[in-house]
């Protein structure tokens, strides 16, 4: 069996002991919200803190603010998330994409900020020790190649989160603090496309809130290409959010893609090609002709890299079908065997 | 709040929990998941130990009425909190509803996932007492079963939310 590793363990009641905490600490210390990605890491010896700082009982972090938009607490757990009414109501997208996270026990404790900080995932990274030591390890974690891609500059591990490409399309921002101050920015601007340094946060920030615009006169809607209708992690994600004219013309438009890069991909063409069409069957084809250009899945997680690339232009135009307003629901249940 | 626990950097950290009603004080090496100190330090072995990475659901037991994997909780961070397992079901020699219902609907076979299944269940009818078919699907997403194919253990669960309905308890 694997065992966890021996760590030091701290457990802050506010934020800004966290922050002392964390910058005490220094690259020995990480944070641990829901624990559900990070201690399979650490059991598989891919993550190694010496240091656990628990988030489990600092104060604030599962507030909701209705205010002109929505703020949400980074510590509120996925099934919180998805029973917010003002979620469901206003961002359906985000609503969607919670849904679809892993499984219900693990909505119970993984959290929207761990969601938003997940690491980035690879069949070459995601093993138990022995298995990496037997292929020389990979670059993402104490070797040198990218088994990937072996002349690859960079890692390829893929960017697995379902939430934040759902709330890049809804343009959310997030809050970060540290001991020295705060800042606030653009989701999308959290990452990097690179499997190693894939977030901008830095190491002794902690992400405390989601803040949501409001978002009057859109719609918005999550996609989810998984093998089974529970567990899994997106083999791609679509997420977009368009706002529409009274004719049916969109006026504004965000596509974001997940799973198919390092990062969460905001897909600036094809968002642009929408605006001032109105969603007929042939402008969203080419939409999704657009998305799947940008698409680059890498043959490091499950299903067939060929065909998830060539799937792109289905999913695409199942969101926008949605966003258009047709009856998605019988295949909504054949791809995501749920009822959102 | 135990203050001990604040900063935990001795050998063995030490928590009080509430598992199955009963009130006990636990020491265990501070790196100890929940599951491990259920099986290892109170031998409640009923828990059962499977993919260990949060891939199955064989060790859901309720945390504070909540299903949830031990296996990804740290002990350090259930101090305090009330842990029901499969132990807890059974009053006496009589079964609890959903566990006569999962022997008379086949909704066990090899057993291994059995447990989690069970709690899962029952953190499931505590809080809605009448699920769909489908609300008792989507609740047990989390918990893989290799065995019954899972329609009997659909119909164990809808059962025995029936016979709970009926004897107007609380699972």
């Amino acid at each position: 069996m694997m065992r966890l590793p021996w760590f030091q363990y701290q457990r802050p009641a506010s934020v800004a002991e966290a922050a002392r905490m964390l910058a005490a600490e220094g690259p020995r210390g990480m944070l641990i919200a829901g624990g559900t990605d990070l201690l399979p890491n650490m059991k598989r010896r891919q993550q190694t803190p010496a240091t656990l700082i628990s988030l489990s009982r600092v104060e604030g972090l599962k507030k909701i603010t209705n205010g002109s938009g929505l703020t949400l607490g980074a510590g509120l757990t996925l099934t919180e998330v998805v029973g917010t009414g003002a979620v469901r109501e206003k961002y359906r997208g985000l609503w969607q994409a919670a849904a679809q996270v892993a499984s219900p026990h693990l909505r119970n404790m993984g959290t929207l900020g761990g969601n938003l900080c997940l690491d980035t995932r690879c069949n070459y990274y995601n093993q138990n020790e022995e298995w990496r030591e037997a292929i020389g390890y990979c670059m993402k974690k104490e070797g040198k190649t990218c088994w990937v891609a072996t002349a690859s500059k960079r890692c390829l591990a893929v960017s697995s989160t379902d939430t934040a490409p759902a709330l890049i399309a809804l343009d959310a921002k997030v809050r970060l603090v540290s001991a020295a101050g705060e800042r606030e920015l653009a989701l999308a601007s959290l990452y990097n496309n690179d499997g190693i340094n894939y977030i901008t946060r830095k190491p002794d920030e902690i992400l405390t809130e989601v803040v949501l615009p409001q978002l009057d006169g859109w719609s918005s809607t999550y996609w989810k290409l998984r093998r089974r209708g529970s567990f899994d992690f997106p083999l791609l994600g679509v997420a977009a959010a368009a706002r529409m004219a009274p004719d049916g013309s969109v006026l504004e438009a965000r596509v974001v893609l997940g799973a198919v890069s390092s990062q969460p991909l905001p897909l600036a063409k094809a968002s642009e090609f929408l605006v001032g069409k109105k969603l007929n069957d042939e402008v969203i084809a080419e939409a999704g002709v657009l998305a799947a250009s940008r698409a680059k899945p890498m043959d490091n997680t499950d299903l067939d890299v060929y065909w998830r690339k060539e799937v792109v232009p289905s999913f695409v135009g199942y969101a926008l079908r949605e966003i258009r307003g047709d009856d998605m629901r019988a295949m909504r249940m054949r791809i995501s065997r749920q009822a959102l | 709040m135990n203050t001990a626990l604040q900063k935990v950097d001795q050998r063995k950290a030490h928590i009080t929990l509430r598992v199955n009603g009963e009130e006990v004080e636990v020491s265990f090496a501070p790196y100890k998941t929940l599951l491990e100190v259920l099986r290892e330090e109170l031998d409640l072995t009923g828990t059962k130990h499977g993919c260990e990475l949060g891939e199955c659901g064989a060790c859901a037991v309720l945390v504070d009425g909540e299903p949830l994997l031990s296996c990804l909780k740290l002990a350090l961070e259930c101090d305090g909190a009330s842990i029901e397992t499969v132990e807890g079901l059974a009053e006496g020699p009589e079964l609890h509803p959903l566990q006569a219902a999962f022997s008379d609907h086949g909704g066990s076979q090899c057993g291994y996932c059995t447990p989690g299944v069970l709690m899962t269940a029952k953190g499931l009818l505590d809080r809605e007492p009448n699920p769909s078919r489908e609300r008792i699907k989507e609740a047990l997403s989390g918990n893989l079963c290799r065995c019954t194919g899972y329609q009997q253990i659909v119909d164990s669960v809808a059962d025995a939310a029936r016979t709970l309905r009926e004897r107007g308890v609380k699972a």
